[in-house]
This record gives C-alpha cells, structure tokens and sequence, in this order.
C-alpha cells in the first residue's frame, strides 16, 4: 500500500478530534490521571494530553476488553435459554494519540484470536476501531521497540501516524485505506505535506538485542533447560502485573456468573504467570514453580508465538518491566539470552 | 467457520440416561436439544468438547461414545471439582449445555490391518472407550484387540456392563485387574498394578499399536516395559489432560512448548511427546 503524506496544522487538530466526535465516535484518548497518563473516553479535546512516555497500561481493553459477556442466559425452571449479545451494541471507537509499540499490539492480539477459529468479539471490535496513532519524542530505559522490528515511528497498524514537528504542526501518514478515506473526508484539516521527513522528531531508542537472532535461541532446547529461568525469577512474585498491562497478553478465562435472573458467561484476562492458570482439579500441575511459569511467558511470545502465529508476541514497549513491583527487567533478559545463549 | 459466529456458545442438550459407573462416577447419554443440532454435528474418536451445567462454568471431557453410536453423545465424570459437583446434582430430563468437537483424532484409519493394545488406568478408560468402541464397531478392519484395564478397586472400575460384553466376546481380548488389596473375594480378575500385569502378558508388538491413558503414575511405569516388548515410539498413543477453557488454541491454557494440546492433541505419540516439555 502506497503511503500518502498530508500535515495537519496544529491549531487544525481539535477540529479533527471534534469532527471524529461529531460524527458519532467515542474517542479514547491518553489523559493525566493524578500522576499517570491514562487511555480514557474523552468528551472534549483539552483533556488529551501528549506528553507522556508509557501510560501504565496497555489499550487493549479497547479490543479484549478485560471482562466480555459472551451470551446471557435465563433458567426457569428446568428449561435454559441462551440469550446472543447485541454486536451492534459495539461503538465505533478512534484510539487518539497511541504509541507505534502500543498499535502493533493489536497485530500480536489478532494472530491469536483469529487462528483458525475467528473470534467475533474480537473482530467486530477491531473492526470498530480507527486508530490514529502518535509518533515517539521521548523513551526511557525500559522503551526497547527497536529490538522487536518497531520503532518510535512505525506506522505498522495505524490508521494514520501523527508525529509532531519542531513548530507544533502534525506529519499525517495516511498508513489504511481507512485513514485515507478520513483524510478524503476532512481536507480542510488534512492539508497539502510542507514537510515530510519525521525522523528528525522521533527519540532515538537504543536497540538492546536483535529479535531475528534471539527468536531462534529462545526455541532451542537448551535455552528451555537452561538455569537461567530459576536465576532470573526467584524474586517473581507471581501477581501477572506483567501480563495484565501488556498490550499482546491474550490469555484468558471462562467463568459463569449469576445475579438473579441475569446469567452471564464471560471471558476474562488470565495469566501463564498465575499459579492457578494450569493447575488440575487433582492438584498436578504441570507448572508447578514460578520460574517455570516465567519461562512460559518469554517463550510463549518469542519461540511460540513466532512459530505458531507468525509474529512475535512482544512490541517492545516495556511496560510490564515498569508495571513488576520487583523490578523483573524484560529487556535486559532478553538481551542476556541473545548475548549469551 | 464464519467469523459471525459465536464459537463460546454451547449446544443445550437433555440428560437422557445416568449411568452409575463407580463412586462418585457417573455416564451421561445427552441428546441435543435442539434437533437441527442433531443433524449436523459430527465428530470422530479421540475428540473431546466442554461440558457445563449453565451458571457453573465448563469442563473438559473426551466424547466417551463412539461416533458409529449415532443420535446422542457420552461423557464419564468423576465428582470432583465445582463443574463436576454442579453436573452430578442433574437428573434424567434436565438441561445442560456442550461445546465441541475439538482436537484431533485417534488415527485408526492407519491402524486398519493392525492390532490394537488398550492400557488403561481408573478414570482414564472414558477417553478411550469411543475409540475403543468404534474400532470395535469397525471389528473387520482390525485384526486382535486387546484391552488391559485395572482400577484401585473393583468398585473403582467403569463400564462393568461393558467390561461383560467384552468378556464375552470372542473377538476381543479383555484383562481386567485390580491393585493389590483391592480385590473382592469373587474377583476373578487379575491382582497387580497394571504395568506389572502388562508384563506378564507379553503382548507382541509385531504388527500392533499401543493406546495408552491413565495416572501419570501408571504412565511412567507402563511405557517402558512396551519399549521392551519392543513397541516403537510411533506405535504407542495416548490422549494428554492438560487444563483447558476455550477449546480452539486461544485461552492460553493448554499450550505446552509449541504445541495446543486442545488445537494439536488431545492425541499424541510417545515420539511426539518427548519433543515436548514435560508440562503436562
């Protein structure tokens, strides 16, 4: 797909937000929220603020929300009814000013959730969404996308990719057929490119190791043997922060529940970091330690998941290493295991 | 499948028949409640399904009946958790709800010309009645079968109906034991623990498949004596238990190495199996 570049002057970008909202999209946007930037519904385009690193978590709620009703159902008596959710009830959903390493999650969240059988929730979701993403002027420690094949600039999955230029005016990529129809849509704010070049307003990440290489590393048999997992999860306290924050964490639960005559059966995060996700009725369970249960998580993105799914289930934004409450660094493994293995 | 469809949502189907099979053991014979339902479902020997009682969430079971057996489908439960506790309070004529089929097969299409070996232990002869029933069904194709069976107990053993019409079958070889201690005075079965009772048997592998299911710990003692009756890795089956909630590769459960056992099992070989992670 050829990529078409417009800009869109910084006084023009609330009449975007206000002609996305005008035409009957709920808008999700990162707000400050006390000392956090947090993804919210906005109603007005002053409460979105640009300036943060990482919000704490991830937007895939947005898509795999953290608690789905799959059908209702009514028991009278003896007799059961099952009752379809209303997918028409799903609204049109813009994501305002995400990060490339956030957009690309939604990519690692589709590979699983439309492997052989298509998961409807998911799709009409995805279906649902516009996403305008933002490009990356700032990183910390913890930013690694460029070791997974991303950057502070990737347009990989966004509809259109905003990055902001030395005197406040927007580069606008128009990345999906999508975001080029939106720019069809609003030429008064999608105006003729004065400028195309956006990397020299884009943070410099320093790549810590390479996915290409590490990938087949992680999938040798001794890299699974290897102490390495028990060394570097002792102090794993097994609270699945990590997974619960992650943009392509997709494992979830079954559960039932009933208030009365409202039944529901819902699906709901889980986590291969809980002691419970494996656990059998008898007692056995096949990952009985923590450290095995963090070696899943690693190999599940980086030798499964490339294997089985085509893509790696990790886009670098180093938001479970800020989330660990004991400071468990998934770069720096990482590194250590493309260094060493 | 059409992405339009809701693949969480389950088939109601009516209890038709309970069987008490053992302690806390139960045989469900469940018929679709809808009969459009009926018509189109199908599934072959080694698949399983999630079964639940509406309100207290899902379990997973191997489709106990064989597909030959047309117009309804069973499953064998022990009481043990939430679900289990939940299905063991229906009665003949309630409803509850399956989801299903899922996984891969038992391969008897290549076994045709073979002979089959059965080893199963306790709870673990459920997952392998449908394939034993259906190549039973399908007796022509196969040349001997034989079914080594033992449970802690005599009480503990499932199917008695069945073990009888087994017995009484001249085309099917059935040996029955029971651990030590666990007989009755009129057991006239086999005393041992099963790999024990393998040994003395002494089938030959010449020609023949191994399917094995039962307690980890009947597991490991019963392989390697089939590896010195000279069975190949490739000749000795079995069907893994691994925890599992949405059925299709998605929930994350299952997963051992890169393998779903739900997408690419419940069925493997033994060669199959040593490829993998001990993380089942």
């Amino acid at each position: 797909m050829s990529m078409e570049i417009k800009s869109i002057q910084k006084d023009s970008l609330d009449k975007l937000f206000n002609s996305l909202k005008s035409r009957g999209n709920l808008i999700y946007a990162p707000v400050k929220v006390k000392n956090e930037v947090q993804f919210d519904f906005v109603e007005k385009f002053e409460q979105i603020t640009d300036d943060f690193i990482q919000t704490t978590q991830s937007v895939k709620n947005s898509v795999f929300p953290k608690i789905e009703t799959l059908f209702k159902f009514v028991k009278t008596g003896k007799e059961v009814k099952m009752l379809d959710m209303d997918m028409s009830l799903i609204p049109e959903i813009v994501i305002w000013g995400i990060h490339p390493c956030d957009v690309w999650g939604f990519d690692s969240l589709r590979a699983i959730f439309t492997w052989d059988t298509h998961d409807m929730f998911f799709e009409k979701r995805m279906d649902k969404l516009t996403i305008i993403g933002m490009s990356c002027a700032k990183a910390d420690d913890y930013c690694f996308c460029t070791s997974v094949n991303l950057g502070p600039g990737s347009t990989k999955g966004s509809d259109v990719l905003l990055t902001k230029t030395g005197n406040g005016d927007y580069i606008a990529e128009l990345v999906s057929d999508k975001g080029k129809a939106l720019a069809t849509s609003m030429p008064d704010v999608f105006v003729q490119a004065v400028q195309s070049k956006k990397e020299d307003f884009l943070v410099v990440v320093e790549k810590r190791f390479d996915s290409e290489s590490l990938i087949p590393k992680m999938q040798k048999k001794e890299t699974f043997d290897s102490p390495f997992w028990v060394t570097n999860s002792l102090r794993c306290l097994g609270c699945g922060a990590c997974a619960y924050v992650c943009p392509t964490c997709a494992c979830f639960d079954i559960q039932d529940e009933g208030y009365g005559a409202r039944n529901i059966r819902f699906r709901c995060w889980d986590s291969c970091g809980l002691k419970q996700f494996t656990i059998h009725t008898s007692g056995h369970n096949p990952r009985e330690v923590q450290s095995q249960r963090w070696r899943q998580r690693l190999m599940h993105k980086f030798a499964y998941m490339p294997e089985r799914n085509k893509v790696t289930g990790c886009v670098g934004c180093g938001k479970c290493s800020r989330a660990c409450p004991v400071d468990m660094n998934i770069a720096e493994q990482l590194q250590e295991i493309d260094q060493k293995m | 499948m059409s992405s339009i469809e809701n693949i969480y949502k389950p088939y109601l189907m009516r209890v038709e028949k309970i069987t008490n099979e053992a302690p806390d053991v139960r045989t469900f014979r469940l018929k679709f409640a809808n009969p459009e339902d009926a018509a189109s479902f199908s599934f072959k020997a080694g698949q399983f399904g999630e079964y639940s009682v509406l309100g207290e969430g899902e379990s997973t079971f191997c489709i106990a009946s064989a597909p030959t057996r047309k117009d309804y489908i069973e499953c064998t439960f022990r009481r043990v958790g939430k679900v289990t506790s939940a299905l063991s309070k229906l009665e003949e004529g309630d409803t509850m709800s399956f989801r299903g089929p899922y996984g891969n097969i038992f391969p008897i299409e290549d076994w045709k010309g073979k002979n089959l070996l059965y080893i199963a232990g306790g709870i673990a002869l459920p997952p392998m009645r449908c394939v034993i029933w259906n190549t039973v069904d399908l007796r022509q194709d196969y040349k001997d079968i034989t079914i080594l069976y033992g449970a802690r107990t005599v009480a503990d053993l499932v199917y008695k109906h069945e073990l009888q019409e087994w017995t009484d079958r001249p085309d099917i070889k059935l040996v029955t034991t029971v651990d030590p201690g666990g007989e009755t005075p009129d057991w006239k079965g086999e005393v041992g623990f099963v790999p024990t009772v393998l040994e003395k048997m002494a089938p030959s592998s010449e020609n023949t498949v191994a399917i094995v299911c039962g307690p980890p710990v009947m597991i490991k003692f019963t392989l390697p004596i089939l590896s010195k009756l000279g069975f190949k890795d490739e000749d000795i089956f079995t069907t893994l238990e691994n925890r599992m909630k949405c059925g299709f590769g998605k929930c994350g459960r299952c997963n051992v190495g890169k393998v779903f056992v739900c997408k690419d099992g419940p069925v493997f070989t033994l060669a199959q199996l040593k490829e993998l992670p001990q993380e089942y």
